[in-house]
């Protein structure tokens, strides 16, 4: 059963402000959290979580059962078998490890377990690099895994808060990846708000797997092989999960505002001066800080600009975002990954948005960009050049169909 | 609206920790008084590797909105104050391939201070730090160089140094007082180390540096190839095999052109052509290949391919003929053995003079002896850093001897 770690001694109401990485703040969340169960084998960035944890755990501040794995297979594996026997697990990887992970990524979602994984989000080998690019996530966009991006220490710790409240919620039951990127979040120190135990309790329960618990009081048997009598059910019931997720993310954003006095009324996406914007550029992670820069730039030059930063991928936004974004009258979407041979070559997030807009009322022009891969610098003059572009699509009207590369040394 | 952009150009593994509590130190000293801020390594720079050069960063504002201002680069362009925590970091930083020969105070801004830990006059080292196109500020503390390890920690006081000699170099953003707090919540904090901050504060030296002053060598730099000029699959050239030194003898193997990494280097070898044996070891166990093997069968430590690691003086059989010396009593990287083949008198007494210095010949990083890292601790107290101890030339000579 669960281990309890004990409530530290003389706690205090107040939140404390610590300056720690974003890979800190998860640790922080975690023994928040009352963490049960981490298994760890080193990547970059990644490393760092599990290191924090570590720390964590030799100062005595958090009791857990930490599991070194002989590979991030094994990793992921025993973490699921964690969670079915009711423990609260996390687990996590970066780049090709999240790769090597992939089949126990795959069969985590059906078996309904609320794995909270990290992906500090780090470019698929080759070549070897460490630099971010969000692909690594991306690929178990379709296999019921929730994935969110997140921008800043504060959002880090927070969401690994919100992140175990959803993925345990009986309604949902399905594994939930927070992206944090590699480098610019991950290893990047800034002052964090942390709270107290006390508040954290009165907005995470105790993870109740209910009938599903595997215990000799509740005889079950998890995943017997089945034939296609079985299996487009079990996928139906998956769907209806992930709709249910929806629902969820509202109230536990509403719930947390309501404890921590902070975080977003909207979940879904962060908008900065989008309201009376005509060209609104979209991303996910930390783009958003030199987009930020570059709008105020431009907003004093009189350029209405704004920017979307997509925090839910999964499940996706899909009306509000429409709404948010038919207001522009052109909409640039820079991805911080690829999709070789898709359609237009465009990145990811470029193409999702471009099937949500399409039953649309009204559908702004939109450019796809892809910039800042490898850890590459997203500087302020390829958003200049991103924002000229979509402002020629706003005044022609014509969604311009080549995808643009920013930052390539050509 | 303000903001105060600090580099530690800092030497990888060697002084990791040490880099990571200043800027950390500097962000949490400023935000005794209200600024926020963010602490940052160069990202690139980890996993390290011994001695290479590194950079950490700290940027402070009176803002939030301005601190974001400073941050959407992916490293700072422009520091107002450099901080080099080894004095040999003054000859330049070279990190990766392609990076070429980037001079230290390269990202100091006009009017800015490059801040450092050295024993050297301010000639000796303007001599090494590249002229720069704007004149600034060159502020010293008399202390050598702190080296730690992976695992273990130079308690010696430097991270509190030079946060004291910043609460003088930028008062508006530290205060002595947010400093002499900031330690002493700090989990690595003592009243004692909030005293070695004042003394930094009070015994901090500085001079102005013009721009005709400095090094005039132009650092070599690169031009990095475009998408379509790189060749596909991920594959780059295979270094070409060597030519023989001279007249069809000898033998200088072609180096990497864009990487010659030669500023990892705290030590270079001495070596005695004369008592040379010719027994290959130091040729053979570099680890570096930067041996030359010169016309006459003997070994020339070829100075843009050093890294300084040592091996050829723990290797050599020959006592005193390879001698390990600090990098700062060396203007340049000329060939050794061609100064020897020229005048081989001159050559002897340059090289006693060199060999002879103990403060030079005192390992940069590790200890000679049990309990001279005691011994170092109690004269950096009294001395405010000055003190040095000196060590024994030749890592080995104690066996040599047997």
């Amino acid at each position: 059963m669960a281990v309890v770690t004990p409530a530290a001694p003389a706690a205090t109401e107040e939140d404390k402000e610590l300056l720690i990485s974003g890979s800190e703040a998860v640790a922080e969340a975690l023994t928040l959290a009352d963490l049960d169960v981490v298994t760890a084998y080193p990547i970059r960035p990644y490393d760092t979580v599990m290191q924090a944890i570590a720390k964590k755990i030799s100062g005595g501040q958090l009791v857990a059962e930490y599991i070194v794995a002989e590979g991030e297979h094994s990793q992921f594996e025993i973490v699921k078998h964690a969670s079915t026997v009711g423990a609260r697990v996390f687990c996590g990887s970066s780049g090709v490890g999240w790769m090597y992970a992939m089949e126990c990524l795959v069969v985590t979602p059906p078996l309904r377990v609320p794995m909270v994984a990290l992906v500090g989000n780090r470019a698929l080998d080759d070549p070897g690099a460490f630099g971010v690019e969000h692909n690594d996530a991306l690929v178990v966009r379709d296999v019921g895994w929730m994935l969110c991006w997140i921008d800043t220490s504060q959002e880090a710790l927070d969401t690994t808060l919100i992140a175990y409240r959803v993925a345990e919620d009986r309604r949902v039951f399905l594994p939930l990846a927070i992206s944090a990127d590699g480098a610019f979040l991950t290893h990047s120190q800034a002052l964090t708000m942390v709270p107290p135990k006390s508040k954290v309790d009165r907005f995470l329960p105790r993870y109740d797997r209910g009938d599903l618990l595997l215990h000799p009081d509740n005889p079950i048997t998890v995943a017997p092989q089945a034939n296609e009598d079985w299996v487009i059910e079990i996928r139906r019931q998956n769907y209806e999960a992930m709709a249910r997720a929806v629902t969820v993310i509202d109230e536990a954003y509403a719930d947390f505002r309501r404890v921590f006095g902070r975080g977003p009324e909207n979940p879904w996406f962060e908008e900065y001066m989008a309201d009376d914007a005509d060209v609104i550029l979209v991303g996910m992670g930390t783009i958003s800080l030199p987009i930020k820069v570059a709008i105020r730039e431009l907003r004093a030059k009189g350029k209405k600009v704004g920017l979307v930063r997509l925090r839910w991928f999964r499940p996706f936004p899909t009306e509000r975002l429409v709404a948010a974004l038919s207001r522009a009258k052109a909409v640039g979407v820079i991805d911080r990954d690829y999709s070789f041979g898709s359609p237009f070559g465009s990145g990811v997030v470029a193409n999702e948005i471009r099937a949500a807009l399409y039953n649309a009322e009204r559908r702004p022009p939109l450019l796809s960009f892809i910039c800042g891969l490898g850890g590459r610098e997203v500087t302020l003059e390829d958003v200049y050049k991103a924002t000229d572009l979509c402002y020629a699509a706003a005044t022609s009207g014509k969604s311009d169909p080549k995808t643009h590369w920013l930052g390539v040394r050509e | 609206m303000a903001a105060l952009i600090c580099e530690v150009v800092y030497r990888g593994i060697f002084q990791k920790n040490l880099a990571a509590r200043i800027t950390r130190g500097i962000v949490l000293s400023a935000r005794k008084s209200g600024r926020w801020g963010i602490a940052f390594g160069r990202y690139g720079d980890s996993p390290q590797r011994n001695g290479i050069p590194a950079k950490d960063f700290a940027i402070v504002a009176d803002t939030k909105e301005e601190l974001e201002q400073n941050m959407a680069r992916y490293e700072p362009k422009h520091v107002d104050v450099t901080i080099a925590v080894d004095d040999t970091l003054s000859k330049g930083v070279e990190s990766w391939a392609w990076y070429g020969l980037q001079p230290i105070n390269r990202l100091t801004v006009p009017d800015g201070t490059l801040l450092m830990t050295s024993l050297q006059s301010y000639d000796s080292l303007l001599q090494d730090i590249h002229k720069k196109d704007a004149p600034y500020k060159l502020a010293l503390i008399r202390a050598k160089a702190s080296f730690s390890g992976l695992w273990v920690y130079r308690e010696d006081h430097t991270e509190v140094r030079i946060l004291g000699a910043l609460a003088k170099i930028a008062p508006s953003f530290l205060t002595l007082q947010g400093v002499g707090e900031a330690i002493r919540e700090s989990e690595w904090g003592s009243d004692l180390k909030v005293d070695s901050a004042k003394k930094a504060y009070e015994r901090l030296e500085s001079r102005d540096v013009t721009m005709t002053e400095g090094n005039a060598e132009i650092p070599y730099s690169f031009e990095m190839p475009k998408w379509w000029e790189m060749r596909e699959g991920v594959t780059i050239p295979a270094i070409p095999v060597g030519k023989p030194k001279e007249a069809g003898k000898g033998y200088v193997p072609e180096r990497n052109p864009y990487f010659k990494k030669f500023t990892t280097r705290t030590m270079r070898p001495v070596v005695n052509f004369d008592t040379c044996v010719k027994c290959t070891l130091c040729w053979i166990q570099c680890p570096d290949s930067c041996f030359d093997v010169m016309p006459d069968g003997t070994y020339d430590a070829n100075m843009e391919a050093c890294c300084g690691c040592g091996v050829c003086e723990a290797v050599c059989p020959v006592e005193n003929c390879i001698t390990m010396v600090n990098e700062s009593v060396f203007d340049d990287n000329a060939s050794q053995w061609e100064m020897w083949r020229k005048d081989k008198q001159t050559y002897q007494a340059w090289m006693a003079e060199k060999i002879g210095d103990k403060n030079a010949t005192v390992r940069s990083h590790g200890f000679r002896f049990r309990g001279q890292y005691e011994k170092e601790l109690e004269k950096n107290f009294e001395g405010g850093g000055a003190e040095i101890t000196a060590g024994i030339p030749g890592e080995n000579a104690q066996h040599k001897e047997g």
